[in-house]
């Protein structure tokens, strides 16, 4: 700077307005006293600055080296990553307004061995490196990890319903993810006020100790410790983050300092980062006012803040991404939605959010989520289904609903896991294969691909035709045994992750009493009802070899398939749902947590249909059963809206984790283009035919 | 109680929403006079019995996802007018209960010297989708096989009565992607003053499939699917046709 140049304001000198944020960690409520508004379009927005296209295409060329070098640019594979172990890195740093990578440099990837040293090395193995002898045996000899400490504990059975896979993708080796710190507070009051905080709850847990009190203060012991890590990680960087953000380009690089903290710790399946876009408008709008930036710098934080999201990688092992149907990292992002006061939540960040689309091009990651709402503005709804159409990159999902449960201060955990920000977590639990737990109770618990004995040995079904209350009831014993076993898997599971991989980061950003949700999940939902149907409604003849195992089902005659909106099919659907989770609910779950289920195996529905027999419904061994609450493949014959009705049965107080039905439609399919003139309500008089779109 | 009427129909879709105002329930019929060469439903042509239904099991099965459908019902085919009192009675029963009706025709059975049948079915009708194939005769017969005289009449009979349409026209490269075939299908629509929505369909060559297993040989062969550039361009001469004064 010359000394002519009059010295810009870079800090503006209005206060929020003040309440009860104030006197206490309360994020919501300095949101719903501070933020503004946004009812009108989108010609506000600015376009990429110079910086920004350079930047990115930095990222691109590195994106591109990675696919060049087989998966990954680099690994680390000797420093174990965590909030502080490793210097600044940068990708252009003259470029960057918001800076921090995971490691050292760009893509490189982290080690992580805490969930599991089998899985860290596995990770580095298959992309032709090796983790450091040293490292592998410090976490073999003298540091236990997550998995070690689940196989300690796990039962022989356990340990045959993952091998038959009908206990499936089991957060067992890897990190469970599905916690969302409120990266916000950061921003917002500043490390030594959460520190101080924190402090104050440790404290309150003095007096008689019981093993409960004990865990709790040690882990609020362990997040001060990472709450210091993460001051020292702003001083990497060179900020004091100490204190609470001053105007907009700290709040963004303050809040992104708590996530990058996260994913530098944990390797989760889905590290999603929260509701922050309104948030963070607060900061922007307030610089705006005050001339410290213009809306292009403003967009220009945004999008640089942007792309540091689409950075975040993990090593993982091919098997992992195989399940995941590739590398996601879920990196989550809720926008839009409404208050409980009836004001939508949307600003002019919303916007910004979605542009970002524009700006950089398109991505899955991060996976931006409008919370929709049929009161959300006019013309944010219009932008956003411009933003859709465009490029295919956003996902919705119902604000009204979610709201009823949790308020107007939630976001959304990998793809549909709703949780308060701040106040709920998740204990993420996989799933458990019903179309497996079928096919055990008609051969007796023996499993029809292994031909061993998985589940407990019940009397198999000898008779050539099945009968319908004779399938009934043993399925219904047979899901009984699958519901305990499942949940007391993952109580295991859950427990060694707390002991050996705990989420001090994120759980630092959290208030001391976190309601928890115990997340069960089913895979194989219409592949049953459609079983239970042809049982029902026409004839299925067994197919039994030498051993007298049922391999194989002859269907004689129709039946009524799950997705033409057909009581008398969906009803069974209906039913198993609300049953698997009833007995879900007779076992303990450990910390007390909530016992929720989902009905939503996205990717890896395929991967449990290479893994399950062939079903009474005709579906062959090794056909991917249908994703989530979907009708099997080509089963719905009457359009979309029947198939919708048939999944809308399902109760969502059974599956209140989230229920998903997942389809393609070709986009002339959705309506008219501006090829269509509409509304020609006026004279067709020559020279007035001007069109417009209802 | 009548003899209960029975449908011929040939499928029904759940979540329509090209055909009509709105996601709509959509009734296709069996049974067809035309042979348009461009048919994407060539299944549909023939009479043979496909699903028998009655107009309350239609009404049920709409009934079940009506949350969706909050357009209305359309009943296209085929040629719904094939079926005309089916249909009557099913729109006659939708408006009852304060259901849209749209009814997606061709107009080719329409015959203005006998219309009572039509005057009823078009008591219980919103709305007409009007398929004009060709404008021109000799081409129209080349195109469906038959002349487009009883088309072109029904269009001036609805614009007459009052019932509001969308005219809907496919345009074909080579056929009907024709500025001056187009400018005059635009003059005929001068005459109509009930037209709500003019819908220009760029021709697409999906149903080479659907051919290719009924085991008919695709009449439009080697033809390309239209652009929404050229769509665009043909909805622009239709639009020049109106405007002008011959």
């Amino acid at each position: 700077m010359t000394e002519t140049m009059v010295e810009k304001k870079i800090y503006p000198s209005t206060e929020f307005v003040s309440g009860k944020w104030q006197s206490e960690i309360n994020v919501r409520d300095f949101i719903q006293r501070n933020y503004t508004l946004y009812e009108g379009d989108s010609s506000f927005l600015a376009g990429p600055t110079e910086a920004t296209t350079k930047l990115w295409q930095e990222c691109c060329d590195l994106f591109k080296k990675e696919r060049e070098n087989g998966g990954v640019v680099d690994m680390d594979t000797k420093i174990v990553s965590s909030i502080i172990s490793h210097g600044a890195g940068y990708i252009d740093k003259a470029l960057e307004t918001i800076v921090g990578l995971q490691t050292d440099a760009p893509l490189k990837r982290s080690m992580q061995p805490f969930g599991g040293i089998r899985m860290a090395e596995g990770a580095c193995k298959s992309y032709g490196y090796e983790v450091d002898p040293e490292v592998s045996e410090i976490f073999t000899k003298y540091r236990k990890t997550h998995n070690q400490g689940v196989f300690d504990a796990y039962t022989p059975e356990m340990r045959k319903a993952r091998h038959a896979a009908i206990l499936t993708g089991l957060p067992d080796a890897y990190g469970r993810g599905r916690i969302i710190g409120d990266y916000r507070r950061i921003a917002l009051y500043g490390i030594d006020r959460l520190i101080e905080d924190k402090k104050e709850q440790h404290a309150s847990l003095d007096g008689e100790m019981n093993a409960e009190k004990i865990q709790l203060k040690e882990e609020i012991a362990e997040q001060i410790r990472a709450l210091n890590e993460m001051a020292q990680l702003g001083e990497i960087y060179g900020f004091d983050i100490r204190k609470p953000a001053r105007n907009a380009k700290e709040a963004i690089q303050w809040l992104y300092f708590g996530y990058l903290s996260a994913v530098k710790e944990q390797n989760g399946a889905a590290m999603s980062i929260g509701r922050t876009s309104t948030f963070l408008d607060i900061f922007i709008e307030r610089d705006l006012k005050e001339g410290i930036i213009t809306e292009s710098e403003a967009q220009e934080m945004v999008d640089h803040f942007i792309m540091k999201l689409r950075l975040v990688k993990f090593a993982r092992t091919p098997e992992y991404n195989a399940l995941f149907s590739g590398d996601p990292t879920w990196v989550t992002e809720s926008i839009g939605g409404v208050g409980v006061d009836g004001r939508p939540l949307v600003t002019k960040n919303s916007f910004r959010y979605l542009h970002t689309l524009e700006n950089l091009g398109t991505a899955p990651e991060p996976n931006l989520t409008v919370l929709w709402s049929t009161k959300l503005p006019h013309n944010f709804k219009k932008y956003a289904a411009h933003i859709s159409i465009t490029t295919s990159s956003i996902q919705y999902e119902n604000d009204d609903m979610m709201r009823v449960t949790h308020g107007d201060d939630y976001a959304i955990a990998c793809c549909v896991s709703s949780m308060v920000v701040g106040k709920e977590m998740q204990f993420f639990g996989a799933r458990a294969n019903l179309a497996k737990c079928l096919l055990y109770a008609i051969n007796g618990g023996v499993d029809e691909r292994l031909k061993e004995q998985i589940g407990p040995q019940f009397r198999p079904i000898t008779s050539e035709y099945l009968n319908y209350d004779e399938v009934m009831e043993r399925f219904d014993s047979m899901m009984e045994w699958l519901a305990g076993l499942y949940v007391n898997t993952l109580n295991v599971i859950h427990y060694m992750h707390d002991k050996y991989c705990y989420e001090r980061a994120q759980m630092a950003l959290h208030d001391r009493d976190v309601k928890r949700y115990f997340a069960t999940g089913i895979a194989g939902l219409s592949v049953v009802a459609d079983s239970l149907s042809a049982i029902k409604y026409a004839k299925v003849k067994t197919i039994r070899d030498e051993n007298g195992i049922v391999v194989d089902y002859e269907v004689e005659g129709d039946f009524p398939k799950y997705g033409n909106n057909d009581d008398r099919v969906d009803s069974l659907a209906v039913d198993l749902v609300k049953n698997f989770m009833n007995k879900i609910r007779k076992h303990h779950t450990y910390r007390n947590s909530i016992p929720t289920m989902s009905i939503l195996t996205i990717t890896s529905n395929v991967v449990y249909g290479k893994k399950t027999g062939n079903t009474p419904d005709g579906r062959k061994m090794g056909v991917p059963l249908a994703p989530g609450a979907n009708p099997m493949h080509g089963r719905d014959m009457n359009g979309a809206a029947s198939s919708l009705a048939s999944v809308a049965k399902l109760p969502f107080h059974d599956a209140q984790d989230g229920i998903s039905n997942t389809f393609s439609i070709i986009p002339n399919a959705l309506g008219k283009d501006e090829v269509f003139m509409g509304d020609l309500a006026v004279s067709f008089d020559p020279g007035c035919c001007e069109a417009s779109l209802n | 109680m009548t003899e209960e009427i029975l449908g011929n129909i040939h499928s029904i879709e759940s979540c329509g929403t090209v055909d009509g105002p709105g996601i709509r329930f959509v009734v296709f019929m069996q049974g067809c006079p035309l042979r348009c060469k461009y048919c994407h439903n060539p299944d549909s042509w023939g009479g043979n019995v496909n699903q028998q239904m009655s107009v309350d099991e239609i009404l049920e099965k709409y009934d079940g996802v009506k949350e969706f459908c909050k357009g209305g019902i359309t009943v296209t085919g085929g040629e719904p007018l094939m079926q005309i009192d089916f249909v009557t009675a099913l729109f006659k029963a939708a408006k009852d209960r304060w259901i849209h009706t749209a009814l997606d025709t061709s107009g080719i059975l329409f015959n203005k010297n006998n219309t009572s049948k039509i005057d009823e079915i078009l008591k219980y009708t919103d709305l007409v989708l009007l398929d004009i194939k060709h404008i021109d005769n000799d081409e129209h017969i080349k195109l469906t096989g038959l002349p487009n005289v009883n088309i072109l009449d029904f269009a001036r009979y609805l614009s007459q009565n009052g019932k509001e349409m969308w005219i809907r026209h496919v345009v074909v490269p080579t056929i009907t992607f024709n500025p001056d075939y187009l400018r005059e299908l635009g003059r005929f629509l001068r005459e109509l003053k009930t037209i709500k929505a003019l819908d220009v369909l760029p021709y697409h060559d999906m149903a080479i499939p659907k051919y290719e297993s009924l085991g008919i040989d695709y009449p439009l062969k080697g033809i390309q699917p239209l652009t929404k550039q050229e769509a665009l361009e043909a909805r622009s001469y239709i639009l020049e046709g109106l405007r002008k004064k011959n």
